[in-house]
């Protein structure tokens, strides 16, 4: 399946070359694709969403409520006679934002953390490796929910908890990468020539690292979103009438014995697919950037 | 001797990560909104009664003293009191505890008899229908959040086909719990012969433990298939088929002993993974569980049970890990060397 050979440097870094080989494998992968369209589409949506959706996300409308889905409320609408698909569009934001927002502060300080890590070894390795250890002692749910409940219930806190929870990870990653990566010729060529040790981090080693971090990322991007909804589903984080994914779901629970089905199902649906779609272009990302992972899915 | 050169070894990890962790949980705490002093008075009491009541509780002292009072009280199982029902944490964990050891023995047990047969019937029939099956299978069980599966096995097994009950708890309605013997009412009542609440427990545990176990079968399948297809094109089972040892005998006996070794070592990830989607299911369910427990209290900002989960949960995921890692290091001699 893979029509690269793996060489025995490291990945290749990231210049444009490799972009494009990405973007040809990743168009081959037709399933890829489709998700990567999917969450473009999600995402302008949200974006636009006071273009897009068809009704106003707080606009009541007595006459139609718990309509079932149909012509004039493609997903229905709830007590209220709020449209849901207006308010799934508008969720958007808040979930998106909040999974990538996360992801990306992890990403940032797992990955400076792990280069001073890498820098200096010894004794500093030893300390912040406890704290790591630590950290990833809770499963990563339990701890956000409690960091969210101990900094106080806002979307900001949600956004921090999540972080949190992540960081690790990526200085792991980082870590061994580089402790990998230092061992390998081209790096010791770097020290020889006389480089500074920043010089050689930056310029070398840490491009170089970057391959799987990307791919974790992108895993974390989706595991971000169900550990977000997770939380405002059991009340943590958003405040109504703002919705999101996870609490809208939660309020749709309740009309499950009443049988109004796509209260629950469709915001949950939401999740999902884009779960999906970042788990399905992580993979991908794995096959072709990471040769050692090939083969295990 | 190595293996117990080993032991000492992974203690020695252990022990600085118990102390990390209680570090995490007392500074959560300590951070927490709502001044446990204040939740415990009420909201109609002066500032005086509350300052007084902090010295009772030794807020007013400096943060290492409590956390070392902290320490203390968790060594000699003081977990603190509950604001909100005025008992000892610990007398509601007790109580609780069996409701989530039971939900969670019986999801890993649905995990790991629906996860192993098909991760080793993906491997064996690599590229064909089952292998695929198995693919969407292991990608929407880790897209799906536990709270929406469950929703939805609520809507299609009790409210469209009624055949589960109502998601209220461990046992139907003006059903007698079993003589405890163990806590958990699908034991209790199989050793004591109360067909009556067995029947019930299963009936109520259905959802909630199919729930929870398919969120966790997908890592366990995919473990197993990836090292079943290595384990078959290894030599020894090779030699087996040539052989002609019996198909079954060779799959089943020799390759899956051998893939069982990893496999052990993902189940502390997969437990992790239960205890996190445990508090979510005992909520949507109704479980009067610890996770439960935990969330309401979430919501009356409610610090002790909080905390106490948050601990607990951590205590018993680093043991589990630890046996984990001795039970390998014990099957695979080679780890112990490493």
């Amino acid at each position: 399946m893979a029509d690269i050979t793996p060489s025995s440097a490291a990945p290749a870094p990231f210049p444009p070359t490799t972009a494009r080989l990405v973007w040809r494998r990743l168009r081959r992968n037709w399933l890829s694709v489709g998700a990567l369209a999917l969450i473009a589409l999600m995402a302008l949506a949200a974006a636009l969403a006071g273009w897009v959706a068809p009704y106003e996300p707080d606009e009541t409308d007595a006459a139609a409520a718990l309509a079932a889905p149909g012509l004039h409320h493609w997903l229905g609408t709830d007590i209220y006679g709020r449209d849901l698909l207006s308010r799934i569009i508008h969720a958007g934001r808040v979930d998106l934002t909040v999974a990538f927002g996360a992801t990306a502060l992890a990403l940032l300080i797992g990955c400076s953390v792990g280069v001073v890590v890498g820098l200096y070894r010894g004794i500093v390795d030893l300390v912040i490796m406890r704290c790591v250890d630590s950290v990833m002692a809770f499963p990563a749910f339990i701890l956000a929910m409690a960091i969210t409940a101990a900094l106080g219930n806002s979307v900001t806190n949600v956004l921090l908890a999540i972080a949190i929870t992540q960081i690790p990870n990526y200085l792991r990653l980082i870590r061994s990468e580089i402790f990998r990566i230092r061992e390998m010729e081209y790096a010791d060529a770097a020290r020889v020539v006389g480089n500074p040790a920043w010089r050689i981090m930056f310029i070398h080693l840490l491009p170089n690292a970057l391959p799987p971090i990307i791919v974790q990322a992108t895993l974390a991007m989706g595991y971000a979103l169900l550990t977000m909804a997770a939380l405002s589903f059991i009340g943590l984080g958003i405040q109504p009438p703002q919705s999101e994914w996870g609490s809208m779901t939660a309020e749709g629970a309740q009309y499950i014995v009443t049988g109004e089905w796509w209260l629950f199902l469709f915001p949950g649906l939401a999740i999902v697919l884009m779960v999906l779609s970042f788990n399905l272009i992580g993979d991908s990302l794995r096959d072709f950037l990471d040769p050692r992972m090939r083969g295990v899915r | 001797m190595a293996f117990l050169a080993y032991f000492l070894r992974r203690l020695s990890l252990v022990i600085p990560t118990l102390v990390g962790v209680t570090l995490i949980t007392f500074t959560l705490t300590y951070v927490l909104p709502g001044n446990p002093a204040v939740v415990k008075a009420g909201p109609l009491v002066s500032p005086e009664v509350v300052k007084e009541l902090e010295k009772q509780m030794g807020l007013d002292q400096p943060a290492w003293v409590q956390y070392g009072r902290y320490i203390g009280g968790i060594l000699h199982g003081d977990l603190g009191e509950s604001a909100s029902t005025g008992r000892p944490v610990l007398e509601d964990f007790k109580q609780r505890l069996p409701a989530t050891l039971e939900l969670t023995l019986a999801s890993l047990l649905i995990a790991l008899v629906l996860g192993i047969p098909l991760g080793v019937q993906s491997a064996v029939h690599r590229d064909t229908a089952i292998d695929h099956i198995g693919r969407i299978v292991g990608v929407a069980g880790v897209a799906m959040p536990t709270f929406w599966t469950g929703l939805l096995a609520l809507y299609v097994f009790f409210y469209l086909l009624g055949v589960a009950p109502a998601p209220l708890g461990r046992l139907g309605p003006g059903i007698d719990p079993p003589h405890a013997i163990t806590g958990l009412y699908v034991v209790d009542s199989l050793l004591t012969g109360n067909w009556r609440a067995l029947g019930s427990a299963l009936h109520q545990l259905m959802l909630p433990s199919l729930t929870l176990g398919l969120s966790v079968m997908a890592p366990i399948a995919r473990m197993v298939r990836s090292t079943m297809l290595e384990i078959l094109e290894s030599d020894y089972v090779k030699a087996a088929w040539a052989a002609g040892i019996p198909r079954r005998r060779v799959i089943y006996g020799d390759a899956l002993a051998n893939a069982m070794i990893p496999v052990i070592t993902i189940l502390g990830i997969v437990f992790g993974f239960l205890m996190a989607g445990n508090a979510v299911v005992e909520s949507v369910f109704a479980w009067p569980g610890i996770g439960n427990y935990a969330i309401t209290a979430l919501m009356t900002k409610d610090s002790g049970p909080i905390q106490s989960f948050v601990l607990f949960v951590a205590l018993l995921y680093v043991i589990v890990n630890f046996v984990i890692d001795l039970l390998y290091g014990l099957i695979d001699p080679r780890i112990r060397l490493e």
